[in-house]
Order: C-alpha cells, then structure tokens, then sequence
C-alpha cells in the first residue's frame, strides 16, 4: 500500500516535473531557438557526425557505396597499423616530441612570469610584455620560414658558429629545433596567465612579508608560489591531456624528407595515408587510435590529480 | 612594493640580476632574428649567399620587395585572409556569444545535457577523413564555408564567456525582469555591453587564429583565387616554390634560386606587418582575456 503510494506520487512527481519543464521551455523558447540552436546545429553536424563516420576505420571504404554499403572488416586496420613496423616509430616520434615539449615548454612561461614579477618599475614591464608576446602574433608558417632561414647552411645560427651545417636535414636536430622555436613563440605569451595570478597574490601578505625581513627566495616561497599553485597544476593537466594532440600545422611544415625519422608524427600520418594516398579506413583507424589513448591519458591524469589533490579534479 | 634595489639584501641582489640577465637574454633571442632578417631582405640575394650581411649598401636592393609588393597571389591571398578572418570572427562570437547565455543560467532546463553534449566534443572527434567527407558530402568543398563554419562554436570560449557572464552581478537580471525587459531586451541591451571586454578578446583571438591557420585551407581549397595569405607563403617560405612569374626573368636556374631565397626575407617582413601593428593596440585585453578562462579551467 504504502509501496504504491510512493510510486504513484513518484510518476506524478515525474510527470509535473516534465510539465513544469515544459512550461518553463515555452517561457522561454528563446533560450532554446534563438540562443542555443546555431550552436547545438554546428555541433552535431560538425562533431557528432564525423564521430559517427568512424566507422570508416573498420572497413574498406569505398567513396560510391559509402559508409554502410562498404566492406566490413573489423579490426583489420588496426592490426595492420600496430603490426607495422612504422607504427613503433611514429607512436615514439609522437609521444617523444610532446613529452619532451611538455618537459621543456611547461616550466618556461613560469620561470618568465616570476623573473618579470621582480621587475620594479611597471613601465618598463610592460615594454618587456610587449616583445615577448609579439612572437605569438607571428603564423606557423612564417615562424617555420625564420626558423628554415636561419638554420640553413648559410644561415645565421651557422654563421655565428662559424660551421655550415644543414639542420634542418638532421633527423636527431628535429626535436630541439620544435620545442626551442615553440618556447621563442609561446613561453610569452603562456605566461600571461601566471603574470595575472601572480598580480593576484595578497598584496598585504607581501608586503608583511617584505616588513618581516623575507628575501625574495622567501616570499616566493611563502607568498608568490601558493599563489600560483592551482593555475599551474589546472594548466599541466590540459597539458597532459593534450598530449597525443600535438599540432600538426608546426611539424607539417618542419619536415624535410631527410628528417622525416624524427618529424613523422600520428597526424603528418595520418594527413598522408587519408588525403594523399587515398587510404580513408586505414588513417581514420589510425587517427581513432590517437584519440582514444589522448581520452586515456586525460582520465588517468585527471583520476591521479584528483587522489594528489584532496579529491578535487578538474 | 618598490623596494629600491641598492636597499635589496646581498643575496636577493644577486637573484635581480639573474632575473634581468635571463629576460634580457630571451628578448635578444627574440629581437636578434628579427633585425637579421629585416637587415637581409635589403640584400642583394648573391652577396647574401656568398657572403651574408653586409653594410655595404651598394649592395643593398629593393628588389625582393618589389617583387613581393606586385605580385597578385600575395594580394589574393592578402584579399582572401582578411575577408576569411573577419566573417568567421563574425559567425563564431556571434554563436559563441548566444549559447553562452542559456549556460550561465542556473535556472536553464537542459544545461547539464547540453554542458556534456560540448564537452565531449573537447576530447574526441571522428578525426581528419570522417570530417573531410562530411564537408565533401555537404558539398562545401573549395568553398568559402568549409573554413568558415567547421569551427565556428568553440566550446572552450563559450566556457570562457559563460564564466564571465556568471560574473556580472544577479541584481541586474532581476531588474530587467521587474521592469518587464524579454531575454532578448536584457541580453543585448545590459548584458552584452557589460562583457566588451571579453568579446573584444574573444574577437581577437578568433582573427588571429583565423589568420594564421593554413591546415583547413590546404586541404577543403584547392582552387588558387579562394587562397589565403598562409598558403601563398607556405609555397614561399616552406616549399621554396614562388609563383614562377616571381622569378621567372632570371636567367639561370642558380640566379632564380638565390632570388627565391632573397624572396623569403620580404615575404616575412611584409606578411607580418598587419599583426605586428595591430597587436599592441590589443594588449589591455589580453590579461583580462586569459584570466576570464582560468577561473573555470
């Protein structure tokens, strides 16, 4: 008896709440046709769609038959990929440039952001800013196009060490010349972000500290660096979650057929197998697999963050 | 804060000239190739190959830049950034604008469904040939709109703008409401002129993007009159192939080489200069900007 009552005032709870909801829809229709609707279009045609056509990479795909009419064959792709001797090499190449990257990349903007937080006089801050942020303005393909020039053999860089070298042939020189030029262009500019929370770090807690005689080791210590902390621990883990997405449009236009045993990556790869040679099934297997070790990394890292952090993730 | 540096202990006065020596080091690592290539594009390309700069100014030339200056691609492509940059800046605010709205609300039914609905779409997409025959199918191949609409809502600066939404003070909204202002009245006439400054950035960031990228026009265009200026210099500066009419007077296969060197130094100073004198004007929105973002992570 009791049991039915609570069920039945369960469905009416139900059933008002899908009433009230919408209600609440034709109020404000607006919200829905007008603010949400261009938005949620884009989105299923241009993400949800291409996330169907995934299925692409278990079959032989054929342009005039299409999805479905296509030949199925499961895992084939995949086998094929993982068994392939390249495939070791481009995962290493991938993993190795961002990994690397990331090691190198991530400390820079926060060394920047805590050596111009000593800088004094807030005019010629500012002016420091501004040079350091202009590399960020400059294209891929242009900042590739400096960094072909000075390298080539008649280049500056070999000018200055007195030797002609060709870098940019050098598969073992692929590495140190992405993440150098990616620091010359980004470091900058990502160190807004550690700029801001520094600015907004207790000015009384500093300035007590500075009273009570701490040198700067110390209020960085005390003051600057628990000020930061959680900017920096939220931007490494998109960092880390980013990991397998590393850009295509930089190390595209880095290769050279020579240094191709460094510079080919999962997305040159796949670029190559999908558009040029006309491979469809077996690059979208190939770019499936990217995506979803990217999708385990992120929950892992998130799942390892959350246990560091008193259960708070991100 | 502005302890005077000689009032400094001995070991924090070691620390500042530390932290003066390395920024000074990175901004000379940034000026430094600048000059140089600035100083090179004036430079008679065989004297450049043979012997490098040089302040002989007779052998200084306005050639390069006066190749690149009447060169029709550079224009094109010129032509074809600007107008690609401003319509997808348009659209994509515009969208991005409009669906942060509904999501700032507490009260908005559906907000968790649609929340994880973008969300996804963050951390897994079909890829590269799921996306390409999509646009195919939609028949937007070498059109103005693969590049325009395939990117156009970006869930992460609706997370931003949302964010800064959710800031603007609840009593405004209740206000509006008593006074019997519609959505539409309270969004555009109070909302939107509240958050300029994080449109303004937005904006910029969607044009500079824009600008910049070369990845979806290299491959949705394929017809050389739709190409933006990105892929015009990827021929230039990457493929080391200018237009042919570009060189094509030299009369030996080395001299049309050198040229087509010499021609990448102009290309660099003449491509980057919109950017480089737009960008200052830009710098008091970038903090605000960036820390809008980081609030929500």
């Amino acid at each position: 008896m009791k049991r039915a009552m609570t069920q039945t005032s369960e469905k009416t709870g139900k059933a008002s709440r899908l009433h009230n909801t919408l209600i609440y829809m034709r109020q404000h229709w607006q919200l829905y046709v007008i603010f949400m609707l261009p938005a949620v279009l884009l989105t299923i045609i241009f993400r949800y769609i291409p996330m169907g056509g995934v299925m692409i990479a278990f079959t032989e795909y054929n342009p005039i038959r299409g999805i479905l009419g296509s030949e199925w064959v499961g895992f084939k792709h995949f086998t094929r990929f993982l068994s392939s001797p390249d495939f070791m090499q481009y995962l290493m190449n991938t993993l190795k440039l961002s990994i690397f990257g990331l090691l190198w990349s991530f400390p820079a903007p926060i060394l920047l952001a805590f050596l111009l937080n000593r800088i004094l006089s807030s005019g010629i801050k500012k002016k420091i800013q501004l040079v350091l942020y202009m590399p960020n303005f400059i294209s891929v393909i242009v900042l590739c196009g400096i960094v072909r020039i000075l390298l080539s053999p008649t280049g500056m860089v070999n000018m200055l060490l007195g030797t002609n070298y060709n870098f940019m042939t050098m598969p073992e020189a692929f590495r140190t010349i992405y993440i150098a030029s990616g620091i010359w262009q980004g470091a900058g500019w990502a160190s807004i972000i550690y700029t801001a929370a520094l600015s907004n770090a207790s000015k009384e807690l500093k300035e007590a500290a500075v009273l009570d005689g701490a040198n700067i080791i110390q209020q960085i210590r005390a003051v600057e660096w628990p000020a930061i902390k959680d900017t920096v621990l939220i931007q490494f883990i998109m960092s880390v979650g980013n990991i397998m997405s590393v850009g295509f449009e930089k190390a595209y236009a880095l290769q050279t057929d020579l240094n191709l045993n460094a510079s080919e990556i999962i997305s040159t790869y796949v670029y190559k197998k999908g558009l040029l040679d006309g491979d469809y099934g077996f690059s979208t297997a190939v770019g499936l697999f990217n995506t979803v070790i990217n999708v385990v990394l992120l929950v892992s890292m998130n799942s390892i963050v959350k246990k560091l952090n008193d259960g708070k993730g991100v | 804060m502005n302890t005077k540096f000689s009032r400094l202990p001995r070991s924090d006065k070691a620390i500042m000239v530390f932290a003066y020596t390395i920024l000074g080091l990175f901004m000379a690592a940034i000026i430094l190739p600048v000059i140089y290539i600035i100083l090179a594009s004036f430079i008679d390309p065989i004297t450049l190959q043979n012997s490098g700069l040089t302040f002989d100014f007779s052998k200084w030339t306005l050639t390069a830049y006066e190749r690149v200056m009447t060169n029709a691609q550079i224009w094109t492509g010129f032509k074809n950034a600007l107008i690609y940059s401003v319509l997808f800046t348009i659209i994509s605010v515009t969208v991005t604008l409009l669906a942060a709205y509904p999501m700032s609300r507490q009260d908005f039914k559906g907000r968790g469904f649609f929340n994880v609905m973008f969300v996804i779409t963050m951390f897994f997409g079909g890829g590269l040939i799921p996306t390409y025959l999509l646009i195919s199918d939609l028949g937007m191949l070498d059109t103005i709109w693969a590049i325009l609409m395939r990117c156009a809502f970006s869930v992460w600066n609706m997370i931003i703008a949302r964010t800064y939404y959710m800031g603007i003070p609840k009593d405004m909204q209740e206000a509006a409401e008593i006074d019997g202002a519609s959505e539409m009245v309270y969004f555009f006439k109070i909302l939107l002129p509240l958050c300029m400054p994080i449109i303004a950035t937005i904006a910029m960031w969607q044009f500079v993007g824009m600008w910049n990228s070369y990845f979806d026009a290299m491959i949705y265009l394929n017809d050389a009159a739709k190409q933006p200026l990105q892929l015009v210099l990827r021929a230039i500066l990457i493929q080391s192939q200018p237009e042919p009419g570009m060189v094509s007077d030299m009369q030996s296969t080395a001299a049309r080489a050198q040229l087509a060197e010499l021609l990448k130094y102009a290309t660099i100073i003449i491509s980057s200069i919109p950017l480089m004198i737009l960008y200052p004007f830009f710098q008091k929105y970038f903090d605000n900007g960036i820390m809008a973002g980081a609030v929500k992570g």
